[in-house]
């Protein structure tokens, strides 16, 4: 484990939310202090990526009931573009197409957007090539990927990257990525897994929202939650995860089974 | 950025709405051949040109407004418009200091600076208000060169012959609804004539507004480029915001001799009408190019943003052989807009080539249709078209259509036709946010991405001012 300073960035409490009228959310709780890597774990349906939206700001998603306070003020207070310059990020579990943007003046207004909003210089398009190239080396990406247009005709193995290299261009406080490890080979998972652990930082933390147990063999979890049915049900160390690996969801769930599947996320 | 964020984007007011208050001497409303006649008479034009408006007339008379397009709107009373408005004084201007103060004033306002030494670098500007040409800069460098650019109605003066030789050869009086009309009762309009062999040394550009209410704008347009010549021309519009619509009925015509080439750009931005629809121009226009000689060239790049309904098809007659005919469009609909554009690329020489790039977007509860033809007659051999059309929807309650028609009478001929749809929606709009994006940004960015194939082919300063434009005409329009 790395040394933290143990600073709280993300503080839910009772969390509930609600998208098209159905409520997802049903009371989350959750602490995350700077330094740590959490994983939330769980079955289809249980409101892992609604979590995940919901903190983010989609406006498909409507909290109805309890407080998130990041770095200890009011979450919901801000826009999502708000959230995102204040270090909030969230790696997308299906990365949006944008035809006619080149990914590189994408990257280049979205670092220079939250560099402004953080008091800090911008690059123009010459530095910010320099800049750019070197975090692309960081996940063995071609920079190719400069000149194309954002995440259009990519594979689902290079729009995870790109959301990686998003991560490492605007250096959050909070990381989540929502099923960053779905889609990739072995290879690509290695890669993206690397890329992640080299943002590991003692003033930030990252949030994993994961199927597998596998993506842990790589970026080792401080603490692995288990959500079902819009609630976490359990907590533990990387020990649970494998728990899980061995024994399935099923002897977690019992009561929470139904509400669970009844539900699609 | 919920949609109301979105819909706050494209409610931006129209900048140019203001109307000069200036006397302006008014035609009574009606049409009739006494109309024409007193036109025809304050225009102290030669008897050809008068026969001319007569024959248009008459045809008129005979014509049914056309039903085809994808618009809707009220029937026209053609009785209710004043067919001929000019701003007094009507002296002749000896120089750009004789221009009306107030006149001056609002060319400023609109960014059209009348001063030559104010003027944009190599650009000549003839100016157009109402039914009248009320000014033409840089006339002597270019008559220099041997470029004659000045009103129609000067041409007509000056130049009979040329005029005569031109005029309604490639638009035919009886040539459709708007464009008989507008041979008609036509006031002014820009005329431009480059030499064999000579490369006009500047962008030439018209300055169209309409400033009174309840007359009609119909103005004609004709440029020629002798064998080897080169031009490339600017057209802008602007009109102020009433809460009735005013006609315009325009008529271009572009003749290319051997191996010239003219370029033809417009940004129009007449008034759309308010929010709920009310007001605006109806735009009908009636814009054609003749590539009459070997290995002429015709481009047409148009980036259409204003008007309440834009019905109009820059058009290409390729007849010289190895002539080559180009559309590149940007139209945009916001509110209740409609817009029914597109182009009709005619190949009768052989080896004939056209190309077409039209990108609609809509937003709001607008239709934008594309409309093209692409025709290749039994001579034209080895005649090769591309078409690409590609449509964006901003927000759910507008529409896109596209009506290509492809005839095809020689079989050496290749035509390809590629077209897309996309949608500017919740989910790229929340991608941008989450990563620091605002909406009014992130739409910017994916429309000027959407474009940016069709801006590259105008000139640099028109470019700038189109992707301004564009950016204003857009706040407050996602959802």
């Amino acid at each position: 484990m790395q040394s933290k300073d143990g600073r709280t960035l993300l503080e839910v409490r009772g969390l509930k939310a609600t998208v098209a009228g159905v409520e997802i959310l049903k009371g989350i709780d959750l602490t995350v202090r700077a330094g740590e890597v959490h994983a939330i774990m769980g079955p289809n349906g249980s409101g892992k990526s609604t979590l995940a939206k919901v903190l983010a700001g989609h406006p498909a998603y409507a909290a109805t009931a309890g407080e998130v306070l990041f770095e200890g003020a009011d979450l919901f207070a801000l826009a999502p573009e708000e959230r995102a310059r204040a270090g909030l990020f969230l790696g997308f579990q299906y990365p949006v197409e944008v035809p006619g943007v080149t990914n590189a003046s994408f990257l280049r207004l979205a670092y220079n957007t939250v560099q402004a909003a953080r008091g800090k210089d911008e690059l123009d398009p010459l530095e910010f090539d320099d800049f750019v190239r070197e975090k692309m080396n960081l996940l063995d990406m071609d920079v190719a990927f400069l000149d194309r247009s954002v995440n259009e005709g990519f594979s689902g193995g290079e729009k995870k990257r790109n959301e990686v290299l998003q991560m490492a261009i605007l250096e959050p406080r909070v990381a989540i990525l929502d099923e960053t490890d779905s889609g990739l080979d072995i290879d690509a998972l290695r890669v993206v897994a690397g890329g992640v652990n080299k943002m590991r930082d003692p003033g930030r933390a990252i949030v994993l929202v994961t199927h597998y147990q596998r993506l842990l063999n790589y970026i080792e979890p401080d603490f692995v939650h288990v959500m079902a049915g819009g609630r976490i049900v359990r907590t533990g160390d990387k020990s649970l995860a494998l728990e899980l690996e061995s024994r399935g969801y099923d002897w977690l769930l019992e009561g929470d089974k139904a509400a669970g599947k009844a539900v699609a996320a | 950025m919920s949609s109301t964020a979105l819909q706050n984007l494209i409610e931006q007011p129209y900048k140019h709405g203001f109307v000069t208050e200036i006397e302006a001497d008014v035609a009574p409303k009606g049409l009739s051949e006494d109309t024409i006649r007193l036109i025809s008479r304050k225009k102290n034009e030669p008897e050809w040109l008068l026969e001319f408006r007569l024959k248009a007339f008459r045809h008129w008379l005979e014509m049914t407004e056309p039903a085809w397009p994808n618009v809707r709107y009220p029937k026209i009373d053609f009785q209710d418009i004043s067919y001929y408005s000019a701003p007094k004084p009507k002296k002749k201007l000896a120089s750009m200091d004789e221009v009306d103060p107030e006149l001056r004033r609002t060319f400023e306002k609109l960014g059209v600076p009348l001063h030559e030494q104010k003027a944009l670098a190599g650009v000549a500007v003839d100016v157009i208000f109402d039914s009248v040409s009320v000014t033409t800069t840089y006339k002597k460098r270019l008559a220099e060169a041997g470029v004659i650019f000045c009103s129609i109605s000067e041409a007509v003066r000056d130049h009979p012959e040329l005029v005569r030789k031109y005029l309604g050869t490639v638009v035919p009086q009886g040539d459709n609804y708007y464009a008989a009309l507008n041979s008609a009762v036509f006031t002014d309009g820009s005329f431009c004539f480059i030499p064999k062999g000579v490369r006009c040394p500047m962008e030439l550009s018209t300055y169209f507004r309409i400033n009174t209410q309840e007359s009609g704008q119909f103005e004609r347009t004709l440029i020629v480029a002798e064998e080897g010549a080169y031009v490339s021309y600017l057209e802008g519009c602007t009109a102020p915001q009433f809460d009735t619509n005013q006609l315009h009925a325009a008529v271009v015509e572009l003749v290319a001799l051997d191996d010239a080439e003219i370029k033809y750009s417009t940004v129009q931005n007449w008034y759309a009408g308010d929010k709920d629809g009310k007001g605006g121009i109806y735009n009908f226009v009636t814009k054609r190019g003749l590539c009459k000689g070997r290995s002429s060239k015709i481009s047409w790049t148009q980036v259409e943003t204003g008007s309440a309904i834009t019905w109009k098809y820059p058009s290409c007659v390729l007849l010289g052989d190895n002539s080559v005919g180009e559309f590149y469009s940007v139209a945009l609909t916001n509110h209740h807009q409609q817009a029914d554009t597109g182009t009709k690329m005619i190949h009768v020489g052989r080896n004939t080539r056209s190309r077409i790039i039209s990108k609609g977007i809509s937003a709001g509860q607008s239709n934008n249709s594309y409309r093209g033809l692409v025709k290749v007659g039994p001579k034209a051999a080895g005649a090769r078209n591309f078409s690409q059309c590609d449509s964006m929807l901003i927000g759910d309650a507008c529409g896109a259509h596209t009506f290509p028609y492809i005839q095809v009478q020689n079989d050496s001929a290749i035509v390809e036709h590629e077209a897309t749809t996309s949608k500017i929606g919740e989910d790229q709009l929340f991608y941008f946010a989450s990563r620091g994006i605002a909406t009014e940004e992130a739409v910017s960015m994916i429309i000027n991405g959407f474009v940016k194939e069709v801006f590259t082919q105008l000139p640099m300063e028109f470019a700038v001012e189109a992707t301004k434009l564009l950016g204003l005409k857009l706040e407050g329009s996602v959802g």
